[in-house]
């Protein structure tokens, strides 16, 4: 599982991968807002975290169908679904370097667009913690939406059809709890089930993806 | 004598055939029974005046909205257990039944709301998570849609019903906690609280039955199709072979 992790780690890093291009995306979505918006701060500062949420949460969508693309056009995915590991397990490590991938960069960038967009100051710490909690629930949310339309020719728009309606309560706990966290309320309810959501799905989800690729793979 | 009897296609083909007028014949009259009495013999509410009597159409859609997703995920069980062709078409039949009966809610909703809230659309948590379940139910259909294996497309719907089962239900409960809503709390709970009269609780129980005779005549009609299509599929099959 090891060799797994780092194999895809390997493959998303080198050229080709896309590894620079969510977090590309990320900065761009956030200095068109302002484009859009107005430069105004304070209209910047309220917006701020539902801004750099939503950033993350399509920049992290943008990379989601080469979770298993490459390997399945190649067949690695056949030897995977035959090796000694079960599924789940493969799923669950393709979910977490996808995390490392795309969810840890932009967690790290995150507090650095938060000043583009005047985030009010007591906001960065519970922004990087929300990213943190928040993002590796979107890797296996989105592996479970790779999962399914990994046969398909032209599943990429499908993919985020499927995916993003799934996104709603991580978004919201996520937005929900900078949003707190900026105006010095109490955290600990958002923060809880935030932290709550990405367990519960790390705990389930992997069954369902893994139960979609072998559908996928019959 | 077993439910699972039905499970057989050429069973329930046999059995709703002549049902199927009956049903369809009932879900007309019904429907039209609540919706008249609805519209034409309750007086105006002495707030809302007739706007009020949009609730003869925005109750009964918005309930089958989320109860048609249940019996989807009711049926996407079977087909996983089971494994019946028959229930497997029947969601895959059911679903658009159920997008339209949640855009009819969310349509009725917009067009009592811009009298009475003065606005089509708020983010109320109500309103959201029914466009939340329109988004699952497009969701839904496209992946039937864009698979060509009918087997794998009923696999992997029927895993996406369940998941998405669970994400809608949090999505439901995440956006009251996001925000608090214009939208009344429930008028037919068993609760106390504010009680809708008599006169317009027996025309919407009407109206109620009506739409789910509706949905079930739907229902059968479009598992039916589905069943012909498949049969279809397989005559072309042979001949192609032979």
């Amino acid at each position: 599982m090891l060799a797994l992790f780092l194999r895809d780690l390997r493959l998303a890093v080198r050229a080709g991968g896309g590894f620079g291009l969510g977090l590309a995306f990320f900065l761009l979505l956030v200095v068109l807002v302002p484009l859009g918006v107005g430069p105004e701060g304070a209209v910047l500062a309220m917006i701020a975290p539902g801004i750099l949420w939503v950033g993350a949460l399509l920049a992290c969508l943008l990379s989601l169908d080469r979770i298993f693309a490459l390997d399945y056009e190649d067949g690695s995915l056949d030897l995977l679904a035959t090796a000694p590991i079960p599924m789940e397990g493969v799923v669950t490590v393709k979910a977490l370097a996808h995390w490392v991938t795309t969810g840890l960069p932009l967690t790290l960038i995150a507090p650095l667009l938060g000043v583009l967009l005047s985030l009010p100051a007591p906001a960065y710490g519970w922004l990087v913690l929300s990213l943190a909690l928040g993002t590796p629930a979107l890797s296996v949310i989105g592996t479970f939406g790779a999962a399914l339309t990994v046969g398909l020719r032209r599943g990429g728009l499908l993919l985020s059809l499927l995916v993003l309606p799934l996104y709603v309560p991580t978004l919201v706990f996520g937005a929900e709890l900078v949003r707190r966290g900026a105006e010095g309320l109490a955290v600990g309810t958002p923060l809880a089930l935030l932290a709550g959501i990405t367990l519960g799905a790390f705990a389930l989800l992997p069954f369902a993806s893994a139960a979609a690729i072998r559908i996928n793979l019959r | 004598m077993s439910v699972w009897e039905y499970a057989n296609p050429k069973k329930f083909m046999d059995t709703t055939g002549p049902l199927m007028p009956w049903v369809a014949g009932l879900a007309a009259v019904v429907t039209g029974v609540g919706l008249i009495w609805g519209y034409f013999f309750t007086p105006d509410d002495f707030r809302q005046g007739s706007t009020v009597k949009i609730l003869f159409l925005h109750v009964p859609s918005a309930m089958m909205a989320i109860n048609i997703w249940i019996m989807m995920l009711v049926a996407s069980l079977v087909w996983l257990i089971r494994r019946h062709h028959v229930s497997a078409l029947a969601a895959r039949a059911a679903a658009p039944i159920g997008l339209a009966m949640t855009a009819v809610a969310l349509f009725t909703g917009a067009v009592w709301g811009q009298p009475m809230w003065g606005t089509w659309w708020v983010w109320d948590p109500r309103l959201t998570s029914f466009l939340v379940l329109f988004l699952f139910y497009l969701g839904y259909i496209a992946l039937w849609q864009a698979i060509d294996d009918p087997d794998t497309a009923a696999d992997l719907t029927a895993v996406l019903c369940l998941v998405g089962s669970i994400f809608a239900l949090l999505s439901r409960y995440a956006v009251f906690f996001w925000s608090q809503g214009l939208h009344q709390g429930p008028s037919l709970s068993l609760q106390a609280g504010e009680r809708m009269d008599m006169t317009y609780k027996l025309p919407l129980y009407v109206s109620m039955a009506g739409f789910v005779l509706i949905f079930v005549a739907l229902v059968l009609a479009g598992t039916r199709t589905e069943i012909r299509a498949r049969r279809i599929k397989a005559l072309e099959a042979r001949e192609r072979m032979g």
